[in-house]
Protein backbone atom coordinates (compact mmCIF):
# COMPACT_ATOMS: atom_id res chain seq x y z
CA UNK A 1 0.00 0.00 0.00
CA UNK A 2 1.32 3.67 -0.81
CA UNK A 3 2.27 5.18 2.16
CA UNK A 4 0.04 8.51 2.87
CA UNK A 5 1.45 11.69 2.17
CA UNK A 6 0.75 14.67 4.89
CA UNK A 7 2.53 18.12 3.96
CA UNK A 8 2.58 21.06 6.15
CA UNK A 9 2.95 24.41 4.92
CA UNK A 10 4.56 27.01 7.39
CA UNK A 11 4.47 30.75 6.01
CA UNK A 12 6.73 31.20 9.36
CA UNK A 13 9.22 33.85 8.41
CA UNK A 14 11.88 34.12 11.43
CA UNK A 15 14.44 31.45 11.97
CA UNK A 16 13.56 29.47 14.20
CA UNK A 17 10.08 30.21 13.74
CA UNK A 18 7.62 29.47 16.14
CA UNK A 19 5.32 28.88 12.89
CA UNK A 20 7.35 26.15 11.92
CA UNK A 21 7.22 24.79 15.61
CA UNK A 22 3.54 24.64 15.12
CA UNK A 23 3.78 22.86 11.91
CA UNK A 24 6.16 20.10 12.97
CA UNK A 25 3.71 19.66 16.29
CA UNK A 26 0.91 19.30 13.95
CA UNK A 27 2.33 16.77 11.48
CA UNK A 28 4.20 14.71 14.19
CA UNK A 29 0.58 14.51 15.78
CA UNK A 30 -1.16 13.75 12.58
CA UNK A 31 1.28 11.21 12.23
CA UNK A 32 1.10 9.42 14.99
CA UNK A 33 -2.68 8.84 14.95
CA UNK A 34 -2.32 8.26 11.51
CA UNK A 35 0.08 5.30 11.89
CA UNK A 36 -1.78 4.51 14.86
CA UNK A 37 -3.94 2.56 12.05
CA UNK A 38 -2.37 -0.81 11.25
CA UNK A 39 -0.39 -0.99 8.21
CA UNK A 40 -0.22 2.35 6.80
CA UNK A 41 2.79 4.30 6.45
CA UNK A 42 3.18 7.74 6.62
CA UNK A 43 5.31 10.76 4.94
CA UNK A 44 5.35 13.72 6.22
CA UNK A 45 7.06 16.66 4.55
CA UNK A 46 7.09 20.65 5.27
CA UNK A 47 7.31 23.00 2.83
CA UNK A 48 9.29 26.15 4.05
CA UNK A 49 7.67 29.21 2.24
CA UNK A 50 10.12 31.57 3.56
CA UNK A 51 12.76 29.59 1.07
CA UNK A 52 10.49 30.15 -1.78
CA UNK A 53 9.67 33.85 -1.48
CA UNK A 54 11.51 34.81 -4.13
CA UNK A 55 9.89 31.99 -6.31
CA UNK A 56 6.42 32.96 -5.38
CA UNK A 57 7.29 36.63 -6.30
CA UNK A 58 8.60 35.56 -10.01
CA UNK A 59 5.48 33.12 -10.31
CA UNK A 60 3.58 36.07 -10.05
CA UNK A 61 5.07 38.12 -12.65
CA UNK A 62 5.65 35.57 -14.96
CA UNK A 63 2.65 33.35 -14.63
CA UNK A 64 5.01 29.97 -14.03
CA UNK A 65 6.50 28.26 -11.34
CA UNK A 66 10.30 27.61 -11.22
CA UNK A 67 11.68 23.91 -10.83
CA UNK A 68 11.21 24.58 -6.75
CA UNK A 69 8.26 25.84 -6.31
CA UNK A 70 6.37 23.35 -8.97
CA UNK A 71 7.59 20.70 -7.19
CA UNK A 72 6.84 22.11 -3.52
CA UNK A 73 2.97 22.86 -5.56
CA UNK A 74 2.99 19.39 -6.73
CA UNK A 75 3.86 17.72 -3.24
CA UNK A 76 0.73 20.20 -2.05
CA UNK A 77 -1.11 19.28 -4.67
CA UNK A 78 -1.00 15.44 -4.43
CA UNK A 79 -0.94 14.72 -0.25
CA UNK A 80 -3.20 13.16 0.98
CA UNK A 81 -3.82 15.86 4.12
CA UNK A 82 -3.12 19.40 4.21
CA UNK A 83 -1.30 21.47 7.18
CA UNK A 84 -1.81 25.15 6.44
CA UNK A 85 0.18 27.34 9.04
CA UNK A 86 0.97 31.00 8.68
CA UNK A 87 1.57 33.96 11.56
CA UNK A 88 -1.27 36.38 12.08
CA UNK A 89 -0.53 39.72 9.88
CA UNK A 90 -2.28 42.56 10.20
CA UNK A 91 -5.54 41.33 11.22
CA UNK A 92 -5.27 37.80 8.74
CA UNK A 93 -2.58 35.45 7.03
CA UNK A 94 0.13 36.74 5.86
CA UNK A 95 0.85 38.15 2.70
CA UNK A 96 3.69 35.21 1.47
CA UNK A 97 0.92 32.42 2.70
CA UNK A 98 -1.56 34.27 0.68
CA UNK A 99 0.70 34.10 -2.35
CA UNK A 100 1.71 31.21 -2.29
CA UNK A 101 -2.04 29.53 -2.26
CA UNK A 102 -2.87 31.99 -5.11
CA UNK A 103 -0.36 30.49 -7.24
CA UNK A 104 -1.90 27.42 -7.14
CA UNK A 105 -4.35 25.82 -9.59
CA UNK A 106 -8.01 26.93 -7.72
CA UNK A 107 -9.06 23.27 -8.10
CA UNK A 108 -5.47 21.83 -6.87
CA UNK A 109 -7.23 21.38 -3.22
CA UNK A 110 -11.27 20.52 -4.53
CA UNK A 111 -11.95 17.55 -1.69
CA UNK A 112 -8.46 17.58 0.48
CA UNK A 113 -8.47 17.46 4.25
CA UNK A 114 -7.15 20.61 5.44
CA UNK A 115 -5.85 21.54 9.28
CA UNK A 116 -5.67 25.19 9.68
CA UNK A 117 -3.40 26.31 12.37
CA UNK A 118 -1.36 30.27 13.13
CA UNK A 119 0.81 31.67 15.89
CA UNK A 120 0.40 35.28 16.82
CA UNK A 121 2.11 37.80 19.96
CA UNK A 122 -0.95 37.54 21.15
CA UNK A 123 -3.86 35.41 21.92
CA UNK A 124 -6.78 38.47 20.68
CA UNK A 125 -5.60 37.58 17.42
CA UNK A 126 -6.88 33.67 17.14
CA UNK A 127 -10.49 34.25 15.23
CA UNK A 128 -8.19 35.32 12.55
CA UNK A 129 -8.57 31.41 11.87
CA UNK A 130 -11.75 31.48 11.30
CA UNK A 131 -12.75 34.50 8.97
CA UNK A 132 -9.32 34.84 7.05
CA UNK A 133 -8.18 30.50 6.48
CA UNK A 134 -11.61 29.07 6.69
CA UNK A 135 -13.17 31.30 3.81
CA UNK A 136 -9.46 30.75 1.90
CA UNK A 137 -9.75 27.08 1.90
CA UNK A 138 -13.73 27.01 1.86
CA UNK A 139 -13.31 28.75 -1.39
CA UNK A 140 -10.65 26.12 -2.30
CA UNK A 141 -13.23 23.56 -1.68
CA UNK A 142 -11.11 21.89 0.61
CA UNK A 143 -12.62 20.29 3.48
CA UNK A 144 -11.06 21.56 6.97
CA UNK A 145 -11.53 20.04 10.14
CA UNK A 146 -13.08 21.65 12.60
CA UNK A 147 -10.20 22.36 14.96
CA UNK A 148 -8.70 25.28 13.95
CA UNK A 149 -5.36 25.75 15.80
CA UNK A 150 -4.19 28.47 17.25
CA UNK A 151 -0.97 29.34 19.25
CA UNK A 152 0.02 32.80 21.02
CA UNK A 153 2.88 33.31 22.36
CA UNK A 154 2.09 32.56 25.75
CA UNK A 155 1.14 29.10 24.78
CA UNK A 156 4.89 27.78 24.05
CA UNK A 157 5.14 29.21 28.10
CA UNK A 158 2.90 27.09 30.02
CA UNK A 159 3.04 23.25 31.40
CA UNK A 160 1.03 20.64 30.14
CA UNK A 161 -1.39 20.57 32.63
CA UNK A 162 -3.88 23.49 33.64
CA UNK A 163 -5.47 25.98 31.05
CA UNK A 164 -2.00 25.99 29.29
CA UNK A 165 -2.02 22.70 28.55
CA UNK A 166 -4.85 23.23 26.48
CA UNK A 167 -2.46 23.96 23.03
CA UNK A 168 -1.33 19.99 23.34
CA UNK A 169 -5.04 19.25 23.28
CA UNK A 170 -5.71 20.99 20.74
CA UNK A 171 -3.16 19.90 18.68
CA UNK A 172 -4.04 16.32 19.35
CA UNK A 173 -8.20 17.04 18.55
CA UNK A 174 -7.37 18.52 15.33
CA UNK A 175 -4.05 15.69 14.09
CA UNK A 176 -6.97 13.71 15.21
CA UNK A 177 -9.60 15.18 13.19
CA UNK A 178 -7.27 15.46 9.98
CA UNK A 179 -6.37 12.11 10.36
CA UNK A 180 -9.44 10.63 10.53
CA UNK A 181 -10.68 12.37 7.43
CA UNK A 182 -7.29 11.01 5.69
CA UNK A 183 -7.89 7.64 6.37
CA UNK A 184 -11.72 7.68 5.70
CA UNK A 185 -10.58 9.29 2.18
CA UNK A 186 -7.75 6.39 1.77
CA UNK A 187 -10.39 4.00 2.91
CA UNK A 188 -13.06 5.10 0.09
CA UNK A 189 -11.00 6.47 -3.00
CA UNK A 190 -9.49 4.28 -4.96
CA UNK A 191 -6.10 5.28 -5.28
CA UNK A 192 -5.70 6.09 -8.50
CA UNK A 193 -2.10 7.10 -9.96
CA UNK A 194 -2.48 10.76 -11.58
CA UNK A 195 -1.16 10.07 -14.83
CA UNK A 196 1.90 12.06 -14.94
CA UNK A 197 1.33 12.31 -18.96
CA UNK A 198 -2.45 12.37 -19.15
CA UNK A 199 -4.99 15.89 -19.67
CA UNK A 200 -8.64 14.81 -19.29
CA UNK A 201 -9.86 15.82 -22.08
CA UNK A 202 -13.41 15.51 -23.37
CA UNK A 203 -13.07 13.72 -26.85
CA UNK A 204 -13.88 17.00 -29.03
CA UNK A 205 -17.73 15.85 -30.61
CA UNK A 206 -18.72 15.74 -27.14
CA UNK A 207 -17.49 19.26 -26.93
CA UNK A 208 -19.29 20.34 -30.45
CA UNK A 209 -22.04 18.26 -29.72
CA UNK A 210 -22.79 20.08 -25.64
CA UNK A 211 -22.94 23.16 -27.90
CA UNK A 212 -25.23 22.08 -30.23
CA UNK A 213 -27.73 21.32 -26.86
CA UNK A 214 -27.99 24.33 -25.50
CA UNK B 1 10.68 22.69 -41.72
CA UNK B 2 9.75 26.26 -41.88
CA UNK B 3 11.40 29.54 -40.25
CA UNK B 4 10.51 32.62 -39.16
CA UNK B 5 9.51 35.49 -36.69
CA UNK B 6 6.62 36.39 -34.67
CA UNK B 7 5.92 39.71 -33.22
CA UNK B 8 3.50 40.47 -30.28
CA UNK B 9 3.48 44.67 -31.47
CA UNK B 10 3.78 46.18 -27.99
CA UNK B 11 4.54 49.56 -28.48
CA UNK B 12 7.77 49.78 -25.43
CA UNK B 13 9.95 52.16 -23.99
CA UNK B 14 13.31 51.59 -24.80
CA UNK B 15 14.93 51.59 -21.40
CA UNK B 16 18.23 52.55 -22.14
CA UNK B 17 17.15 55.42 -23.93
CA UNK B 18 13.98 56.27 -22.29
CA UNK B 19 12.13 57.45 -25.50
CA UNK B 20 9.11 55.46 -26.67
CA UNK B 21 8.40 55.15 -30.69
CA UNK B 22 5.44 56.81 -31.50
CA UNK B 23 2.52 54.12 -32.85
CA UNK B 24 3.11 55.01 -36.33
CA UNK B 25 6.98 54.38 -36.13
CA UNK B 26 6.48 51.06 -34.40
CA UNK B 27 4.01 50.27 -37.48
CA UNK B 28 5.91 51.08 -39.93
CA UNK B 29 9.16 48.97 -37.73
CA UNK B 30 7.22 46.18 -37.93
CA UNK B 31 6.82 46.00 -41.91
CA UNK B 32 10.47 46.86 -41.95
CA UNK B 33 11.24 44.02 -40.18
CA UNK B 34 8.86 41.54 -41.92
CA UNK B 35 10.26 42.79 -45.68
CA UNK B 36 13.76 41.58 -43.81
CA UNK B 37 12.43 38.59 -42.83
CA UNK B 38 12.47 38.07 -46.45
CA UNK B 39 15.03 39.33 -46.93
CA UNK B 40 17.19 37.30 -44.86
CA UNK B 41 15.67 33.81 -46.39
CA UNK B 42 13.06 33.32 -43.57
CA UNK B 43 9.56 31.65 -44.28
CA UNK B 44 7.55 32.83 -41.93
CA UNK B 45 6.49 36.56 -40.93
CA UNK B 46 3.14 36.67 -38.23
CA UNK B 47 1.71 39.20 -36.62
CA UNK B 48 -0.33 38.97 -33.05
CA UNK B 49 -3.78 40.45 -32.86
CA UNK B 50 -4.58 42.89 -29.54
CA UNK B 51 -7.17 45.43 -29.09
CA UNK B 52 -5.77 47.48 -26.40
CA UNK B 53 -2.61 49.75 -26.06
CA UNK B 54 0.50 49.34 -25.69
CA UNK B 55 0.02 47.48 -28.81
CA UNK B 56 -0.70 48.47 -32.25
CA UNK B 57 -1.82 45.31 -34.52
CA UNK B 58 -5.27 45.02 -33.92
CA UNK B 59 -6.02 44.82 -37.86
CA UNK B 60 -3.70 41.57 -39.11
CA UNK B 61 -5.01 41.23 -42.58
CA UNK B 62 -4.12 45.27 -43.70
CA UNK B 63 -0.74 44.97 -42.71
CA UNK B 64 -0.04 41.24 -43.98
CA UNK B 65 -2.23 42.70 -47.08
CA UNK B 66 1.11 45.48 -47.70
CA UNK B 67 3.35 43.24 -46.64
CA UNK B 68 2.29 40.55 -49.51
CA UNK B 69 2.55 43.05 -51.91
CA UNK B 70 6.23 43.88 -51.39
CA UNK B 71 7.56 39.99 -50.48
CA UNK B 72 7.56 37.11 -52.92
CA UNK B 73 7.87 33.90 -51.21
CA UNK B 74 7.19 34.82 -47.50
CA UNK B 75 4.06 33.34 -45.80
CA UNK B 76 1.97 35.46 -43.63
CA UNK B 77 0.37 33.94 -40.69
CA UNK B 78 -0.96 35.26 -37.46
CA UNK B 79 -0.03 34.67 -33.40
CA UNK B 80 -3.02 34.54 -32.86
CA UNK B 81 -6.15 35.39 -34.78
CA UNK B 82 -8.49 35.94 -32.10
CA UNK B 83 -11.50 33.17 -32.43
CA UNK B 84 -13.55 33.86 -29.35
CA UNK B 85 -14.22 37.90 -30.31
CA UNK B 86 -13.93 38.33 -34.16
CA UNK B 87 -16.73 37.27 -36.11
CA UNK B 88 -15.96 33.96 -37.49
CA UNK B 89 -17.18 35.23 -40.73
CA UNK B 90 -14.72 38.15 -40.94
CA UNK B 91 -12.30 35.97 -40.44
CA UNK B 92 -13.66 33.64 -43.32
CA UNK B 93 -13.46 36.60 -45.67
CA UNK B 94 -10.75 38.55 -44.80
CA UNK B 95 -8.31 35.72 -45.16
CA UNK B 96 -9.83 33.93 -47.83
CA UNK B 97 -9.31 37.95 -50.00
CA UNK B 98 -5.45 38.20 -48.39
CA UNK B 99 -4.57 34.76 -49.97
CA UNK B 100 -5.95 35.47 -53.10
CA UNK B 101 -4.15 38.70 -52.73
CA UNK B 102 -0.85 36.68 -52.00
CA UNK B 103 -1.56 33.96 -54.27
CA UNK B 104 -1.79 31.20 -51.40
CA UNK B 105 1.09 32.47 -48.83
CA UNK B 106 -1.21 32.47 -45.94
CA UNK B 107 -2.19 30.43 -43.14
CA UNK B 108 -3.77 31.30 -39.78
CA UNK B 109 -3.05 31.16 -36.50
CA UNK B 110 -6.16 30.47 -34.22
CA UNK B 111 -5.88 31.83 -30.10
CA UNK B 112 -8.51 32.57 -27.25
CA UNK B 113 -6.42 35.90 -26.50
CA UNK B 114 -5.21 36.74 -23.02
CA UNK B 115 -6.87 39.97 -22.05
CA UNK B 116 -9.92 39.61 -20.61
CA UNK B 117 -11.66 42.71 -21.16
CA UNK B 118 -11.43 42.07 -25.68
CA UNK B 119 -14.52 39.74 -24.72
CA UNK B 120 -16.83 42.14 -23.35
CA UNK B 121 -15.73 44.71 -25.73
CA UNK B 122 -16.49 42.60 -28.97
CA UNK B 123 -19.74 41.96 -27.02
CA UNK B 124 -18.83 38.11 -25.75
CA UNK B 125 -18.16 36.55 -22.22
CA UNK B 126 -15.44 35.60 -20.85
CA UNK B 127 -16.37 32.00 -19.05
CA UNK B 128 -17.58 31.59 -22.68
CA UNK B 129 -13.95 31.49 -23.78
CA UNK B 130 -13.55 27.61 -24.98
CA UNK B 131 -16.85 26.99 -26.41
CA UNK B 132 -16.81 30.65 -28.20
CA UNK B 133 -13.40 28.91 -29.53
CA UNK B 134 -14.86 25.79 -30.50
CA UNK B 135 -18.15 27.13 -32.36
CA UNK B 136 -16.82 29.88 -33.99
CA UNK B 137 -14.14 27.77 -35.22
CA UNK B 138 -16.87 25.18 -36.51
CA UNK B 139 -18.35 27.67 -38.66
CA UNK B 140 -15.01 29.24 -40.07
CA UNK B 141 -14.32 25.87 -41.18
CA UNK B 142 -17.51 25.23 -42.96
CA UNK B 143 -17.81 28.71 -44.41
CA UNK B 144 -13.88 27.85 -46.37
CA UNK B 145 -15.20 24.52 -47.47
CA UNK B 146 -19.23 24.63 -48.13
CA UNK B 147 -19.95 26.85 -51.01
CA UNK B 148 -23.83 27.65 -49.32
CA UNK B 149 -24.00 27.78 -45.48
CA UNK B 150 -27.10 27.13 -43.62
CA UNK B 151 -25.97 27.56 -39.85
CA UNK B 152 -27.06 28.20 -36.68
CA UNK B 153 -25.48 28.12 -33.17
CA UNK B 154 -25.13 29.46 -29.55
CA UNK B 155 -23.36 32.55 -30.14
CA UNK B 156 -23.72 34.28 -33.56
CA UNK B 157 -26.91 35.15 -35.58
CA UNK B 158 -28.41 32.42 -37.57
CA UNK B 159 -27.14 31.86 -41.44
CA UNK B 160 -29.50 31.13 -43.93
CA UNK B 161 -27.68 30.54 -47.52
CA UNK B 162 -24.98 32.31 -46.89
CA UNK B 163 -21.74 32.09 -49.28
CA UNK B 164 -18.46 33.43 -48.09
CA UNK B 165 -16.34 35.77 -50.60
CA UNK B 166 -13.93 35.22 -52.06
CA UNK B 167 -13.82 31.62 -52.26
CA UNK B 168 -10.53 30.24 -50.75
CA UNK B 169 -7.98 29.90 -53.86
CA UNK B 170 -7.81 27.25 -55.54
CA UNK B 171 -10.54 26.12 -53.63
CA UNK B 172 -7.55 25.07 -50.55
CA UNK B 173 -8.34 27.17 -47.32
CA UNK B 174 -5.55 28.33 -45.99
CA UNK B 175 -3.76 25.98 -42.94
CA UNK B 176 -4.74 26.85 -40.00
CA UNK B 177 -2.61 26.24 -36.43
CA UNK B 178 -4.32 26.16 -33.40
CA UNK B 179 -2.19 28.23 -30.87
CA UNK B 180 -2.62 27.49 -26.94
CA UNK B 181 -0.55 28.40 -23.90
CA UNK B 182 -2.34 25.86 -21.34
CA UNK B 183 -5.25 24.12 -22.68
CA UNK B 184 -5.51 20.24 -23.81
CA UNK B 185 -9.12 21.65 -25.30
CA UNK B 186 -7.49 23.23 -27.97
CA UNK B 187 -4.63 20.30 -28.99
CA UNK B 188 -7.53 18.37 -29.21
CA UNK B 189 -9.61 20.65 -31.33
CA UNK B 190 -6.38 20.62 -33.60
CA UNK B 191 -5.76 17.12 -33.57
CA UNK B 192 -9.77 16.97 -34.68
CA UNK B 193 -9.75 18.81 -37.70
CA UNK B 194 -6.47 17.56 -38.53
CA UNK B 195 -4.80 21.08 -38.49
CA UNK B 196 -1.72 22.20 -36.88
CA UNK B 197 -0.95 22.99 -33.38
CA UNK B 198 1.46 25.28 -32.18
CA UNK B 199 2.75 25.84 -28.72
CA UNK B 200 3.98 29.00 -27.79
CA UNK B 201 6.59 28.02 -25.71
CA UNK B 202 7.60 31.31 -24.45
CA UNK B 203 6.67 30.99 -20.78
CA UNK B 204 6.26 27.71 -19.67
CA UNK B 205 9.05 25.17 -19.03
CA UNK B 206 8.89 22.63 -21.33
CA UNK B 207 7.69 19.79 -19.68
CA UNK B 208 4.01 21.36 -19.65
CA UNK B 209 4.48 21.33 -23.56
CA UNK B 210 5.52 18.19 -24.39
CA UNK B 211 2.19 17.24 -22.27
CA UNK B 212 0.26 19.02 -24.33
CA UNK B 213 2.48 18.03 -27.88
CA UNK B 214 2.03 14.49 -26.81
CA UNK B 215 -1.56 14.60 -26.33
CA UNK B 216 -2.23 16.65 -29.68
CA UNK B 217 -0.17 14.13 -31.83
CA UNK B 218 -1.78 11.22 -29.95
CA UNK B 219 -5.45 12.36 -30.78
CA UNK B 220 -4.34 13.60 -34.22
CA UNK B 221 -3.55 10.17 -34.78
CA UNK B 222 -6.87 8.57 -33.32
CA UNK B 223 -8.59 10.80 -35.28
CA UNK B 224 -6.83 9.42 -38.72
CA UNK B 225 -5.21 12.41 -40.14
CA UNK B 226 -1.72 9.63 -39.84
CA UNK B 227 0.48 9.18 -38.22
CA UNK B 228 1.40 10.80 -34.68
CA UNK B 229 5.04 11.76 -36.42
CA UNK B 230 2.96 13.07 -39.44
CA UNK B 231 0.87 15.65 -37.17
CA UNK B 232 1.53 19.49 -37.75
CA UNK B 233 3.51 21.02 -34.86
CA UNK B 234 5.31 24.93 -34.58
CA UNK B 235 6.72 26.22 -31.73
CA UNK B 236 7.71 29.61 -30.55
CA UNK B 237 11.42 30.92 -29.18
CA UNK B 238 12.99 33.83 -28.22
CA UNK B 239 16.43 34.67 -29.06
CA UNK B 240 18.78 37.33 -28.70
CA UNK B 241 22.46 36.97 -30.42
CA UNK B 242 25.70 38.24 -30.56
CA UNK B 243 29.02 37.02 -31.96
CA UNK B 244 30.11 36.88 -28.37
CA UNK B 245 27.57 35.59 -26.01
CA UNK B 246 28.76 38.29 -23.15
CA UNK B 247 27.93 41.14 -25.38
CA UNK B 248 24.71 39.37 -26.11
CA UNK B 249 24.12 39.29 -22.26
CA UNK B 250 25.12 42.75 -21.18
CA UNK B 251 23.15 44.24 -24.31
CA UNK B 252 19.95 42.57 -23.48
CA UNK B 253 20.11 42.92 -19.85
CA UNK B 254 18.18 46.55 -19.60
CA UNK B 255 15.47 44.80 -22.39
CA UNK B 256 14.84 41.61 -20.40
CA UNK B 257 15.10 43.04 -16.76
CA UNK B 258 12.05 45.91 -17.96
CA UNK B 259 10.43 43.85 -20.48
CA UNK B 260 6.68 44.47 -20.03
CA UNK B 261 5.87 40.50 -19.68
CA UNK B 262 8.51 39.17 -17.53
CA UNK B 263 10.02 41.86 -16.61
CA UNK B 264 11.25 42.47 -12.94
CA UNK B 265 10.78 38.83 -11.74
CA UNK B 266 13.77 36.26 -12.32
CA UNK B 267 17.00 37.01 -13.05
CA UNK B 268 18.07 36.64 -17.25
CA UNK B 269 20.03 33.59 -15.84
CA UNK B 270 17.36 32.01 -14.37
CA UNK B 271 14.79 32.60 -17.22
CA UNK B 272 17.29 31.48 -19.68
CA UNK B 273 17.56 28.26 -17.54
CA UNK B 274 13.91 27.57 -17.13
CA UNK B 275 12.67 28.31 -20.76
CA UNK B 276 13.43 28.65 -24.29
CA UNK B 277 14.83 32.15 -24.27
CA UNK B 278 18.46 31.77 -25.59
CA UNK B 279 20.77 35.04 -24.98
CA UNK B 280 23.91 34.46 -26.40
CA UNK B 281 25.97 33.52 -29.52
CA UNK B 282 24.56 32.21 -32.65
CA UNK B 283 26.28 28.96 -31.85
CA UNK B 284 23.73 28.72 -28.59
CA UNK B 285 20.90 29.59 -30.59
CA UNK B 286 21.58 26.58 -32.49
CA UNK B 287 21.98 24.39 -29.76
CA UNK B 288 19.37 25.24 -27.82
CA UNK B 289 16.98 25.35 -30.57
CA UNK B 290 18.39 21.78 -32.36
CA UNK B 291 17.29 20.35 -28.59
CA UNK B 292 13.31 21.46 -28.81
CA UNK B 293 12.97 18.35 -31.55
CA UNK B 294 14.36 16.12 -28.67
CA UNK B 295 11.84 17.42 -26.52
CA UNK B 296 8.73 17.69 -28.68
CA UNK B 297 9.73 15.64 -32.02
CA UNK B 298 10.62 16.48 -35.62
CA UNK B 299 8.21 19.31 -36.09
CA UNK B 300 7.37 22.11 -38.78
CA UNK B 301 7.72 24.92 -37.77
CA UNK B 302 9.97 27.25 -35.55
CA UNK B 303 8.91 30.87 -35.04
CA UNK B 304 11.05 33.59 -33.04
CA UNK B 305 10.02 36.46 -31.32
CA UNK B 306 12.82 39.39 -32.06
CA UNK B 307 11.67 42.60 -31.88
CA UNK B 308 9.77 42.91 -28.44
CA UNK B 309 10.55 44.99 -24.77
CA UNK B 310 11.60 48.05 -26.63
CA UNK B 311 14.59 46.92 -28.96
CA UNK B 312 15.35 49.89 -31.64
CA UNK B 313 14.56 48.68 -34.82
CA UNK B 314 17.90 48.84 -36.10
CA UNK B 315 18.98 45.97 -33.38
CA UNK B 316 16.40 43.95 -34.68
CA UNK B 317 17.55 43.82 -38.12
CA UNK B 318 20.60 43.21 -37.14
CA UNK B 319 19.28 40.10 -35.12
CA UNK B 320 17.44 39.26 -38.10
CA UNK B 321 20.69 39.40 -39.83
CA UNK B 322 22.38 36.72 -37.35
CA UNK B 323 19.45 34.87 -37.61
CA UNK B 324 19.14 34.43 -41.23
CA UNK B 325 22.84 33.98 -42.11
CA UNK B 326 23.75 32.49 -39.22
CA UNK B 327 21.84 30.48 -37.44
CA UNK B 328 18.64 29.00 -39.86
CA UNK B 329 21.16 27.74 -42.21
CA UNK B 330 22.48 25.54 -40.10
CA UNK B 331 18.85 25.27 -38.10
CA UNK B 332 17.95 24.16 -41.97
CA UNK B 333 20.77 21.32 -41.70
CA UNK B 334 20.58 19.99 -38.75
CA UNK B 335 17.09 19.07 -38.66
CA UNK B 336 16.91 17.81 -42.35
CA UNK B 337 19.44 14.82 -40.82
CA UNK B 338 17.89 11.88 -39.66
CA UNK B 339 14.27 12.96 -40.08
CA UNK B 340 11.74 10.14 -40.93
CA UNK B 341 10.37 10.65 -44.33
CA UNK B 342 7.06 10.18 -43.65
CA UNK B 343 7.25 14.03 -41.27
CA UNK B 344 6.02 16.00 -43.50
CA UNK B 345 7.42 19.33 -44.60
CA UNK B 346 5.69 23.08 -43.02
CA UNK B 347 2.54 23.65 -45.13
CA UNK B 348 2.25 25.65 -48.23
CA UNK B 349 -0.50 26.67 -50.27
CA UNK B 350 1.09 24.26 -53.29
CA UNK B 351 1.67 21.14 -51.30
CA UNK B 352 -1.68 21.53 -50.10
CA UNK B 353 -3.49 21.79 -53.34
CA UNK B 354 -1.19 19.01 -55.11
CA UNK B 355 -1.75 16.95 -51.95
CA UNK B 356 -6.13 17.77 -52.88
CA UNK B 357 -5.60 17.08 -56.46
CA UNK B 358 -3.49 13.57 -55.55
CA UNK B 359 -6.26 12.81 -53.04
CA UNK B 360 -8.73 13.30 -55.64
CA UNK B 361 -7.27 11.38 -58.63
CA UNK B 362 -6.99 8.50 -55.95
CA UNK B 363 -11.10 8.27 -55.74
CA UNK B 364 -11.10 8.66 -59.09
CA UNK B 365 -9.01 5.62 -59.66
CA UNK B 366 -11.11 3.55 -56.80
Amino acid sequence: MKPLKIVAVSAGLGVPSSTRLLADRLAAATRQQVADEPGRAVEVRVVELRDLATDVAHNMVTGFPSPALAEAIEAVSESDGLIAVTPIFTASYSGLFKSFFDVIDNTALTGKPVLIAATGGTARHSLALEHALRPLFAYLRAVVVPTAVYAASEDWGTGGSGPGGALTERIDRAAGELAALILGRAATAPAAEPADDAFDVVPFAEQLAALRAN
Amino acid sequence: MQFGIFTVGDVTTDPTTGRTPTEHERIKAMLAIALKAEEVGLDVFATGEHHNPPFVPSSPTTMLGYIAARTEKLILSTSTTLITTNDPVKIAEDFAMLQHIADGRVDVMMGRGNTGPVYPWFGQDIRQGIPLAIENYALLHKLWREDVVDWEGKFRTPLQGFTSTPRPLDGVPPFVWHGSIRSPEIAEQAAYYGDGFFANNIFWPKHHFQQLIRLYRHRYAQYGHGTPEQAMVGLGGQVFMRKNSQDAVREFRPYFDNAPVYGHGPSLEEFTEQTPLTVGSPQQVIEKTLAFREYFGDYQRQLFLMDHAGLPLKTVLEQLDMLGEEVVPVLRKEFAKNRPAEVPDGPTHAARVAERDAAALEEVAE
